[in-house]
């Protein structure tokens, strides 16, 4: 076999090892963009959610961040776009307190078709709606205060 | 944690095609290059096409499709690229495996490379037809650890352990000789992670501040040493450098990532640069670890090793190998890979690099770094700590395992005697990196799975009660 031959064999080996290459990357490029969009724009059960949604808000007006009233971080705030927001003292909360009475991982708030939840995450002091301590996700409206060790929060539009 | 509830609906932001159309393409693609290399390696050698490619490339078509067939109906969410990728890879290997055995022709080595990947793919389907969600291994956190160490230890049992090269490493049972190294290493990423699950707040909260990086308190440092301990017990008895390197290694890279503190690192750097330094130093003078002194100096100065015994040849000839190989390499059938011992195994990296060049290096070298990329990508999507911590441990070893045998082949760092995952000679290595696909495969599908629509139909829900505010 002429050595044109051999090369030319040896070239396209080369091109189909780096075509495979290049389509296993732009599978995964395609999987970082394609990914489907969320849950609600899609479908009939969702479609009957998107229908309501334009008719809460007028009547509620839609909360739209967390908002520290009191307490060593007072003025701090966490956009509820981040859904769930995560309060406490540590390196992963979206509220991060420095409160010696606030737990790592403290409290959660979250939403659930258009309310929103507070939720006590096990925490050693206790999460308070007014002065009740609550041991279930409870439902916050705009301007509920929740205290969780020295500090307020409450939502705000 | 049923108070979890309300908060599912929101936390879904993205939702994954399953894209087993891809993965199909991708395999026809992976096909391509593994019989493709084989019938260029025949045409090359033989200057023919092999007459056995159709038997060839019908037994490797019909081990991808099962796997994939499988993997469409048991994970049908999972990832599409890694079982494209290490199929391509497996091809390779055997490609390069059979120039080995023609250029030899007094071993069947690739006979006996297909049957073990047989026995992998078997093993791959296994795992993901019976392994239906992978939070079920974290109850085996201490069984897989104890149950590592044993095989650990088994080479050293008298009768059963041998000695090949002076690493004992391998067990003999009937015909057939075994590396259970590589099965342990599985089962240790398996027991790490559940370990640090349920230990990563003590590890990760507790501690002082010094010089601006988070110190682990004392108490804590038990299961590190501990660990340390056995890599070098791993490293002195079996004389396995590469193994007790990558346990070690593999440790410290999961408490890192599981505790985010780059404490730990400090640590495990100063840790492993004292052993390192400990060992070199008491080998002048203690009998048995000539051998890992032997590989220093031979990673200082090859070239003064040459023609002694022990010496760099091997090392020496890979070298000479990759650099006659040059850009585009000499072409299957023109070079000399033979001259360096143990080419279908240990320095495979040196016979790709001479016979197709650099170009099929860095493919084959961005290949695995797809594979570790991808198991990187699927900690971060999967939903429960255990899994990310599994496919995270999973990624590393593969990325671990690639970067002490490619940086050994290439001089950049001390040879140490481990196999390039798919692509070396090994039957043990093979079958183990086929089942940590399975596993990586199987998180991914939990983790790209749509979730269950737990919202409550919310018509009659709105109806029938209103908040009421209270004046």
């Amino acid at each position: 076999m002429s050595e044109l031959t051999l090369f030319l064999i040896r070239i396209a080996y080369l091109a189909i090892l780096w075509i495979f290459v290049l389509s296993a990357v732009s599978v995964i490029r395609s999987d970082m963009f394609g990914a489907r969009v969320p849950e609600p724009t899609r479908g009939g059960g969702a479609a009957a959610k998107a229908r309501k949604q334009p008719k809460a808000r007028p009547r509620k007006g839609v909360p739209t961040h967390v908002l520290v009233v009191e307490g060593a971080n007072a003025g701090e705030r966490a956009d509820l776009a981040d859904a769930p927001v995560l309060i406490g003292r540590g390196t992963d909360a979206a509220i991060r307190l420095d409160d010696d009475y606030v737990s790592t991982r403290h409290a959660r708030i979250a939403a659930s078709g258009d309310q929103w939840f507070v939720e006590d995450l096990g925490s050693t002091n206790g999460t308070y709606i007014g002065t009740v301590r609550i041991n279930q996700p409870t439902t916050l409206t705009l301007g509920t205060q929740v205290r969780i060790g020295k500090t307020i929060l409450e939502l705000r539009k | 944690m049923a108070a979890l509830s309300p908060v599912r609906a929101v936390t879904q932001a993205t939702m994954f095609r399953s894209r087993r159309g891809a993965e199909l393409f991708l395999l026809v693609l992976a096909l391509f290059v593994g019989i493709g290399a084989y019938a260029a390696v025949g045409l090359g050698v033989d200057q023919q096409v092999p007459p056995d490619i159709v038997g060839y490339g019908g037994w490797l078509v019909a081990l991808v499709v099962a796997a994939h067939l499988t993997v469409r109906f048991v994970a049908p969410y999972a990832d599409p690229v890694l079982l494209p990728v290490v199929a391509a890879l497996n091809g390779l290997g055997l490609a390069v495996i059979h120039r080995i055995d023609l250029a030899k022709t007094d071993t069947d080595f690739a006979a006996k490379q297909l049957f073990w990947m047989t026995v992998g793919v078997g093993l791959f389907i296994a795992t993901l037809v019976f392994l239906s969600d992978h939070r079920a291994l974290q109850r085996f956190t201490y069984t897989s650890g104890l149950a590592a160490v044993l095989l650990l230890l088994l080479p050293l049992a008298p009768g059963l352990g041998t000695e090949i090269n002076g690493a004992r490493i391998w067990i003999h049972v009937g015909g057939l000789s075994f590396q259970p190294g590589e099965i342990a290493k599985v089962l240790l990423v398996i027991s790490f992670a559940g370990y640090l699950v349920l230990h990563r707040d003590a590890l990760a909260l507790a501690g002082r501040r010094f010089a601006g990086i988070d110190l682990p308190r004392g108490r804590d440092l038990g299961p590190i040493l501990a660990m340390w301990l056995v890599s070098l017990l791993v490293l002195v008895a079996q004389r396995d450098l590469g193994s007790g390197l990558l346990f070690f290694c593999l440790f410290i890279v999961m408490l890192y990532v599981s505790t985010e503190r780059a404490g730990w690192l400090v640590v495990g750097g100063f840790l492993f640069a004292a052993g390192v330094t400990a060992t070199y130093v008491l080998s002048g003078s203690i009998g048995f670890l000539v051998h890992v002194r032997n590989r220093f100096d031979i990673w200082l100065n090859p070239m003064e090793y040459y023609d002694r015994t022990p010496g760099s040849f091997q090392l020496v000839e890979g070298l000479f190998g990759m650099s006659w190989g040059g850009l585009l390499g000499r072409g299957f059938g023109e070079g000399r890979p033979t001259r360096v011992p143990y080419a279908e195994s240990d320095f495979i990296m040196a016979a790709i690099g001479e016979e197709l060049g650099l170009t099929a290096v860095m493919a084959v070298i961005l290949l695995y770094g797809l594979i570790v990329e991808r198991g990187l990508r699927i900690a971060l999507i999967s939903r429960d700590s255990f899994g990310k911590l599994m496919a995270t441990g999973l990624a590393a070893l593969v990325g671990l395992q690639v970067f002490t045998v490619v940086g050994g082949v290439t001089r950049l760092i001390p040879l140490t005697g481990l196999t390039t995952p798919f692509l070396s000679y090994g039957g043990s290595s093979l079958v183990a990196n086929w089942v940590i696909i399975a596993l990586l495969l199987r998180i991914s599908d939990h983790a790209r799975r749509p979730l269950p629509d737990l919202s409550v139909p919310d018509d009659q829900d709105e109806m029938n009660t209103q908040v009421v505010k209270l004046p």
